[in-house]
């Protein structure tokens, strides 16, 4: 009897799960979908799903017409670019206040998870005019540096969580053996640390590729990322959805493969270590 | 001796990181607050004079202030009550013995990975276009005359949008919190012949109220910026309907080019922010000292 219990609540809540997540993921299949159409096809009333003509045309008239591969380039210029110097500067932050934590340390991580929380427009001003004043609007270096600023709270917070799960008996097991600092940074520290190291860079990586604020205000086509990219397809001239969701579809596929891979880190590290 | 050596190392690593932050909080910030008491504008350049507080009662007294403060409250509240409301009945139910749940998984996390020009876009375009897009073709199915989201209830679009790009959020937040409730306690409550209804309410949400306010307080630091939504989406309209605090500010500075008001503007988010920012610092505090 409850052997049977058992098994109905398996299929039920199985059909019951997959029928939602279905459900949230529709969007991105049926953009997907789009993407394979003809422009006809893609505006069709009503709606063909799987029987029409698959087409890879768009794919290729979205590279030739507006230069794709330019701004892909650029994406993975300013998310990559952030995100390494955002870790260079967390790293030795990150270590030394989990391995020599002070009476301040707490206040200093609390402060530093403060800067995170000012809204971006709250400074979109200034930023603007010194961008402006600096010949930075519509550079790559511009983004690469503001993106890796309002990053690095977060970086240096998860990286934080991750050093403190280091065992410290270990620390002082090599301290005994008279490892210098140096000796025990490149031996004992950093291959423990390599998984944490991991998750921080995908989970920025991702938060840098989709960062759709600054990206769209101080970016318009040199430095333009896919964020600013894609939003040119919102003028009514520019609405050939095929067209938008190939470029859409190569705009998100590996940050979903990422994020995919991510995806356990991801609470922690949007959290703050708060949710584990 | 060693130990001196290793706090001036310590310290020598950590400032930086300590002092780009400092630069980057407190430069902009006061860059702000300067612009905030100028007229100045960038279409009128050399005109800048020191108007004190003026800017400030200009931008609180517009009614364009409050209509976009309602917006951003309207769009705040409702996208986490949905995102809370539904996803916890979700996370309940992948928390059930599913077959295939990684998979599951994988399609609900996945809105959140997608940028927010490509979910605004596809959004509109795809499923809210009021003849070719799906939602308006499943209406017709059922004979119900299609709506015209964007022009009939465009707040509501927006917040549709943007609650499909946090429900993965939410629930996944949640999920993790029911794995790490402890089983025994719910089998114990079981064989004390509690119902499923009260086992919900006296063990598995009391379980989850921590991680709800952390659901709430990190989400509304992200709702209160939405901004590339409604950038590609209406532009802020029809008229103010879709214009939030952020959305407004951007359209002062850098449509109008009034660089006064918009830091106005500009510092009161900072406030309201910062109420916020003021409870998840304490939570997260709490938790750092446990």
């Amino acid at each position: 009897m409850a052997r049977m219990a058992t098994r109905q609540r398996v299929v039920i809540s199985t059909i019951g799960a997959w029928l939602f997540g279905f459900l949230i993921f529709f969007p991105i299949l049926w953009m997907g979908l789009a993407s394979f159409k003809t422009e006809l096809e893609a505006f069709a009333i009503p709606p063909s799903f799987l029987f029409f003509h698959w087409t890879t045309e768009n794919y290729a008239t979205v590279q030739e017409r507006s230069d794709y591969l330019h701004h892909a380039m650029n994406s993975i210029i300013i998310a990559g670019g952030s995100t390494l110097i955002a870790l260079l500067i967390a790293i030795p932050a990150a270590w030394s206040m989990a391995f020599s934590p002070t009476k301040r340390t707490k206040d200093i991580l609390l402060w530093m998870l403060s800067t995170k929380m000012m809204p971006p427009v709250g400074v979109l001003v200034p930023i603007y005019l010194i961008y402006k004043s600096f010949g930075l609007l519509d550079s790559r270096i511009g983004l690469v540096f503001i993106l890796c600023l309002g990053n690095l709270p977060i970086v240096i917070w998860m990286l934080f969580t991750y050093f403190k799960e280091i065992p410290r008996d270990i620390l002082e097991a090599a301290r005994m053996d008279g490892a210098t600092i140096g000796r025990e940074l490149v031996y004992v520290l950093t291959p423990m640390a390599i998984p944490g190291l991991a998750s921080t860079l995908l989970l920025n990586l991702i938060l840098a590729w989709n960062e759709a604020f600054w990206t769209l205000n101080l970016s318009t086509s040199n430095a333009a990322p896919l964020t600013t990219f894609i939003a040119s397809y919102s003028s009514p001239e520019g609405l050939f959805w095929a067209k938008l969701s190939a470029a859409s579809t190569l705009a998100i596929a590996p940050i979903l493969v990422l994020g995919w891979f991510s995806q356990k880190q991801l609470v922690r590290g949007l959290t703050f270590g708060a949710v584990k | 001796m060693a130990t001196r050596q290793t706090q001036l190392l310590a310290r020598s690593l950590l400032s930086p990181a300590v002092g780009l932050l400092f630069i980057w909080m407190i430069v902009p910030l006061a860059l702000t607050i300067y612009f905030s008491t100028l007229h100045y504008s960038l279409l009128d350049p050399g005109s800048e004079s020191f108007v004190g507080l003026e800017n400030f009662r200009y931008f609180l007294t517009d009614p364009a202030f409050l209509a976009s403060l309602q917006n951003t409250l309207v769009l705040v509240g409702s996208v986490l009550a949905l995102t809370i409301l539904l996803g916890i009945p979700l996370a309940l139910l992948m928390d059930q013995p599913v077959i295939g749940r990684n998979f599951v998984r994988l399609m609900v996390i996945a809105p959140f990975f997608v940028m927010p020009t490509v979910s605004a876009l596809v959004w509109k375009n795809l499923l809210m276009h009021p003849v070719s897009g799906l939602f308006a073709w499943l209406a017709s199915l059922f004979g119900l005359t299609p709506i015209d989201w964007f022009n009939d209830v465009p707040l509501f679009a927006v917040i549709l949008i943007v609650t499909w790009q946090w429900l993965p959020f939410a629930t996944l937040i949640l999920l993790t919190a029911l794995q790490s409730l402890d089983e025994e306690q719910k089998e114990a409550a079981e064989m004390d012949g509690a119902s499923a209804v009260s086992t919900f309410i006296y063990i598995t949400l009391p379980h989850l109220a921590r991680p709800i306010t952390v659901v709430i307080l990190i989400e509304t630091i992200f709702l209160l910026t939405v901004f590339a939504e409604i950038f590609v989406t209406t532009g802020g309209g029809p008229g103010l309907q879709t214009t939030n605090i952020a959305f407004l500010i951007y359209s002062q500075a850098l449509i109008q080019f009034d660089v006064g008001s918009a830091s106005a503007g500009g510092l009161v988010a900072v406030v309201i922010a910062n109420i916020v920012a003021f409870f998840l610092v304490r939570i997260v505090g709490r938790n750092l000292e446990a």
